[in-house]
């Protein structure tokens, strides 16, 4: 020994390639796939190797040839009844074994809740190194992957190296990656493979699932103006006047984590670290304190607003414009002066060309 | 769930600094971590509430374990004043700047040293490392089911049935015990101490400390010579200084102000 610990996949040398975990959901890839996809064939054309996907699912055939045209040279396909659905054991099971027998030198997953569910449990049982939710990837002078993350809620950037361990495996962002663009001409091959999975894999069972359901209007991370609620709203009812609000500006609601987290607005809603990330025109902040977490998911805005009853709330400390008092007075008083304003004049927000 | 004895709950904790009191040092563009209170990483705290809960419900014993030098002591006498009723510190310094593998390795080994459990509860990540890989790597570890970023659970039948959020929506999942679970930050409030469950931290003896010669760790799986990652360097991110303007004033005369000045910004049109 050297000092050096060697995972069961010793002898680094023998890794080649970069994977990446694609999710699919109702016959379709995850967006965040899809972009993993396109930095995926970055990093592999740097080093001049093939870019694998790896689509364990049933019936999914279609949706990897489909794949394929996003920038993959191949897929492995690994098609079970019992992976109809993210289930943590056999998806887990199914990645160490085709890790194992193929060795890939980089495995990228979307950082999504069965992405992060999946790394965290097959990282340990492979032991080898992960980095979770990272934004940026580039390859050091040794040719290790430098898997780059936020740290600190978005206050510094951690550059994270795996150099004795294979692969190096990291979860990425959604939306910070560019989706490719497809072209179903593309050629590469699908490839089917085998894993022994039966009913002891089965170690959990679905008993019910419930959809959120997004009611119609822009989405927050598309949206020019974000009007995002807290826990200071008191009551989810209060979603309303922050919707009138954002109607009134062409925006989307969206809320902090303890908003979702009380039950007020669905999960989908939410900005911040666990949530999505927006850079909008404005950002609104409302009845929000301005925890680290929620910050990273706003802190690009171009312009934030916040309005607090507490003037000690870390959200003034990063708001271009601040208002302390009352939401309850202060909101509906904006939408009637917007109201005034917007009296027979077409849309609020100025067209692009006239900002920068 | 193991035969005859009482049912067992581990909660996994980790003492965070408290996420609201990190500041950049304006002068340095450092994190400035120096006398920075610490607290029960908050997704752990919910942790606990969900355990003690059960506890509230059926009869449980509840330990609460945790990996870190000894000043975590303060955050597992806060867990035993909430109602714990033992806590493990798995405490040495060969564990130090272990990353995550390391760290599922160690936890893993000191709850099979604990032993007989039914369900281990963990919060769904730290607010200071923000990577949720420890909570499954366990589940990994000890080859057992996992339900993670929960927010509502209950044992139905010896079985732990649990609410996950997803990204597109919420599933109840039923997994047979023993089981590990991970519980989404703010889904419950935690209680405070009592104050028996302070009298019960003066008493002593609730709370052991282990090294890792006592669990039996192989110290060539721990530390930071044993991780697999390492941070090669961190860079402060330079945020654009924002002006960080207030409109005082009666709400429409703070209101019209900052109309005024989204208009001026060429945000809004006037």
């Amino acid at each position: 020994m050297t000092g050096i610990h060697h995972n069961p996949l010793e002898g680094k040398s023998h890794f080649r390639g970069v994977w990446v975990f694609l999710e699919g959901r109702k016959g379709a890839l995850r967006d965040v796939s899809i972009q993993l996809i396109g930095e995926g064939r970055r990093i592999a054309d740097r080093g001049g190797v093939p870019l694998t996907g790896v689509l364990p699912g049933h019936d999914v055939e279609a949706l990897a040839r489909h794949a394929i045209g996003y920038g993959l040279d191949r897929v492995i396909v690994v098609d079970h009844p019992l992976l109809e659905i993210y289930r943590s054991r056999p998806f887990t099971k199914v990645m160490a074994t085709l890790i194992t027998r193929h060795k890939p030198e980089i495995v990228l997953y979307g950082a999504s809740k069965n992405g992060r569910d999946l790394g965290g449990r097959l990282h340990a049982v492979l032991e080898t190194g992960l980095a979770a939710d990272c934004v940026k990837f580039d390859i050091d002078e040794e040719g290790n992957l430098d898997m780059i993350r936020p740290s600190f809620g978005g206050k510094s950037l951690a550059h994270i190296l795996c150099k004795q361990h294979r692969p190096q495996m990291a979860s990425a962002r959604r939306n910070v990656f560019l989706a490719p663009p497809h072209d179903p001409t593309r050629h590469g091959e699908v490839v089917r493979e085998t894993v022994d999975l039966s009913e002891a894999d089965l170690d959990a069972k679905l008993l019910e699932f419930k959809e959120f359901v997004r009611e119609g209007g822009v989405r927050p991370d598309e949206a020019e103006v974000v009007v995002s609620g807290g826990y200071g709203l008191g009551d989810p009812k209060y979603f309303g006047m922050l919707q009138d609000l954002a109607d009134l500006l062409g925006g989307a609601v969206a809320a902090s984590r303890k908003a979702v987290d009380s039950g007020w607005i669905p999960k989908e809603f939410q900005v911040g670290q666990t949530g999505m990330t927006v850079r909008p025109k404005v950002y609104f902040a409302i009845g929000i304190s301005g925890a680290v977490q929620h910050l990273a998911g706003m802190q690009e805005s171009d312009k934030i607003v916040a309005i607090n009853l507490d003037p000690k709330a870390a959200i003034f400390e990063i708001a271009d414009y601040g208002i302390v008092g009352d939401l309850f007075q202060i909101v509906p008083e904006f939408i009637r002066q917007l109201k005034e304003l917007k009296a027979g004049r077409g849309p609020l927000i100025a067209p692009l060309a006239t900002i920068a | 769930m193991p035969a005859g004895g009482p049912f067992r709950i581990l909660v996994c904790i980790k003492q965070v600094p408290k996420a609201q009191e990190l500041q950049v040092d304006p002068k340095t563009q450092t994190l400035k971590r120096v006398g920075v209170p610490s607290e029960i990483n908050p997704p752990d705290a919910n942790a606990l509430e969900f355990a003690l809960r059960i506890k509230d419900r059926m009869p449980a014993e509840i330990i609460v374990l945790s990996m870190g030098p000894t000043s975590f002591d303060e955050s597992l006498e806060r867990s035993i004043g909430m109602g714990a009723d033992r806590a493990v510190l798995l405490t040495d310094r060969i564990l130090g700047g272990s990353d995550t593998v390391p760290t599922a390795h160690a936890l893993s080994e000191t709850i099979k040293k604990i032993g007989g459990y039914d369900l281990i509860l963990c919060g769904e990540e730290t607010t200071d490392a923000s990577t949720g890989h420890v909570g499954p790597g366990i589940a990994g570890h000890l080859d057992i089911p996992q339900i993670t970023y929960i927010s509502e659970i209950d044992i139905v039948d010896g079985k732990v049935h649990a609410r996950r959020t997803a990204e597109d929506g919420s599933e109840w999942w039923e997994a047979a015990m023993p089981c590990l679970v991970t519980v989404n930050f703010g889904c419950n409030k935690p209680r405070a101490p009592t104050l028996s469950g302070k009298i019960r931290v003066k008493r002593g003896g609730v709370i052991v400390h282990w090294s890792c010669a006592d669990v039996g760790i192989d110290p060539n799986k721990v530390g930071l010579k044993n991780s697999p990652t390492i941070v090669a360097k961190v860079d402060t991110v330079h945020l654009p200084p924002r002006a960080r303007k207030l409109f005082h004033g009666e709400p429409p005369e703070a209101v019209a102000g900052l109309l005024k000045a989204l208009v001026e910004d060429g945000v809004i049109r006037p």
